[in-house]
């Protein structure tokens, strides 16, 4: 379980986040919405410990993380998908694929991981990470996280600017992995997407928490959710 | 005697195994410095004095303690390349979040500290090493006589190049390093201690760089500027070479050290300033270098 309290977060003099609070219970999917800039990519990589300054307080199962360093979160068991994938061009497919280190056992083997993206064993042998589409970027960046054994997965918007085939084979992914425990805090514009994978959303703006909505009462909050949005 | 274009063939082939050999230490030392400047965004002025350490500590094991040539290869590289992890964690990562030019400025304050020490001790005048009995010699090739001891040094060199190559491009460790070096970040934040792998790249980059001092004692004599006379050149090979280029470095060191053999012998007037004439012409024709990744 992911408990967030109180987070605070700066860029040199410009402060971000102020007193974020939400909490993520071990299974769950759980999206946060938001405008651009309401401070969700933030959010995640205040958990992740990749900003400058950071207070408060993020609990995984108990321990306080908030002090660490990113390789001690990692090892934690929290995996980060970022918004821009993070897909390294001086690595091969593969190599991308193995980079992040295997922290805790329980998770997906490489097989499993090409039967899910079955487009990645076609490119495994690709020389540059970063000449594989958009679509297959997406899936490097989302399957590699899956071999760590990491159980709770932070997923900035991963359907940002994909085809709709794509966009769908994430959403069967998140479904799959929910199915075999995973916990996942999902960033997404798009909530109609959120909604077929969520179990609950938080509302973000300027670096806060605003509102939670069920996903079955997602219906009911419409006019309330387009006016969060702005859409 | 045979000639070459107007040129006696030993002279010709004797300055090309002196490019060949100058260019082995300018291979090895630039490929250190390319490594560190990839990972630590730090180019590292200490380069050339931490070579100089390399030889000086096997001039000193010789000396004091009857440690020869082939154990030295091992452990003066093992010695300094401890030297160098301390120097990172102690004084060179507190500058990480700070410009370029502090690095830049510590380095070479560094570097004029450590041949300052070693000029105090023993003088700047130079002190011989003696080539090993099994490489005593010279090897009759046909068209000239190969000193079998620098045809060790140019073989070692190159066994070294490519391994280092070898490693960085081609195992699980390398990818880590590129990696980092692309997105150190989001690297540590898949569990990869990163400051720790930053001070190993250190302290790899300094034990190769004094490998090198220990290939060079018994070529050029034992003395605290060795490091400084070739560390200019070496510079050059990395620019040239683009920052950060593992086999542009390997490559260019060893060409730029042809290049130079040969302007000794068709013009020499020219061969110290050849080096730097060539930066000019490839920083003109290609800003990031012959082998430099765009960015
Ligand atoms: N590296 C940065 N330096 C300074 N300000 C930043 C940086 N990254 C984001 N911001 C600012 O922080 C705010 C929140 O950004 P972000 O968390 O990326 O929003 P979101 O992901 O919700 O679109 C924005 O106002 C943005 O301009
Ligand atoms: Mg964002």
């Amino acid at each position: 379980m992911l408990e967030v309290k109180g987070l605070n977060a700066w860029y040199g003099e410009s402060h971000i986040l102020h007193g974020v609070d939400f909490e993520v219970r071990d299974g769950e999917v759980v999206t946060l919405l938001g405008r651009n800039g309401a401070g969700k990519t933030t959010t995640m990589k205040s958990i992740m410990g990749l900003v400058p300054r950071r207070e408060g307080s993020v609990r995984y199962n108990g321990t306080e993380t908030v002090g660490l360093a990113p390789n001690f979160i990692a090892k934690a068991g929290i995996a980060f998908c970022p918004e821009e994938r993070g897909i390294f061009g001086s690595l091969s497919v593969s190599e991308n694929l193995m980079l992040p280190p295997i922290v805790a056992p329980g998770g997906l083997s490489v097989d499993e991981i090409y039967t899910l993206f079955p487009n990645l064993r076609e490119r495994a042998g690709t020389s540059q990470g970063t000449k594989l589409s958009g679509g297959e970027q997406q899936m490097l960046a989302i399957g590699r996280i899956l071999r760590t054994g990491a159980k709770m997965l932070l997923l900035d918007e991963p359907t940002e600017g994909l085809a709709p085939v794509i966009v769908q084979q994430i959403g069967r992914t998140i479904r799959e992995i929910k199915a075999r425990g995973f916990t996942v805090l999902l960033v997404e514009q798009n909530f109609r997407f959120a909604a077929t994978v969520a179990d609950r959303h938080y509302v973000m703006e300027h670096g806060r928490i605003i509102d939670m909505i069920p996903n079955a009462q997602l219906e009911a909050n419409m006019d309330k959710l387009h006016d969060y949005l702005g859409v | 005697m045979f000639t070459i274009l107007g040129i006696p063939g030993p002279l010709l082939f004797g300055q090309l195994l002196l490019g060949v050999i100058n260019g082995a230490f300018y291979a090895m030392l630039s490929l250190g410095l390319a490594v560190i400047f990839g990972m630590l965004n730090i180019i590292n002025f200490a380069h050339g004095a931490l070579f100089m350490m390399g030889a000086f500590v096997s001039w000193m094991l010789l000396n004091y303690l009857g440690i020869g040539y082939f154990p030295s290869l091992i452990l003066s590289p093992l010695i300094v390349g401890v030297f160098g992890l301390v120097l990172e964690k102690t004084i060179i990562s507190r500058l990480y979040k700070l410009d370029h030019v502090y690095g830049l400025l510590l380095t070479f304050g560094l570097a004029l500290v450590i041949e300052g020490l070693f000029r105090n001790a023993y003088g700047s005048s130079g002190m011989p090493y003696r080539i090993p009995d099994a490489l005593q010699g010279a090897t009759n090739l046909g068209f000239m006589f190969l000193p079998n001891y620098r045809g060790w040094v140019v073989l070692v060199a190159i066994v070294v190049c490519l391994a280092t190559w070898a490693i960085i491009e081609k195992t699980f460790l390398g990818a880590r390093l590129r990696a980092a070096t692309e997105n150190a970040p989001l690297v540590q934040a898949f569990g990869v201690d990163v400051p720790r792998l930053i001070t190993l790249t250190y302290a790899g980059g300094i034990a190769l760089a004094a490998f090198a001092g220990v290939l060079a004692a018994p070529i050029y004599s034992v003395n605290p500027n060795m490091g400084s006379s070739f560390i200019n050149t070496v510079f050059a090979v990395v620019v040239i070479g683009g920052m950060g280029s593992i086999m542009g470095s390997i490559v260019t060191g060893f060409g730029l050290g042809v290049i130079e053999g040969l302007t000794k012998v068709f013009y020499p007037q020219a061969s110290a300033t050849v080096i730097f004439l060539v930066m000019v012409i490839v920083l003109l024709a290609m800003p990031r270098g012959l082998f430099g990744k765009a960015v």
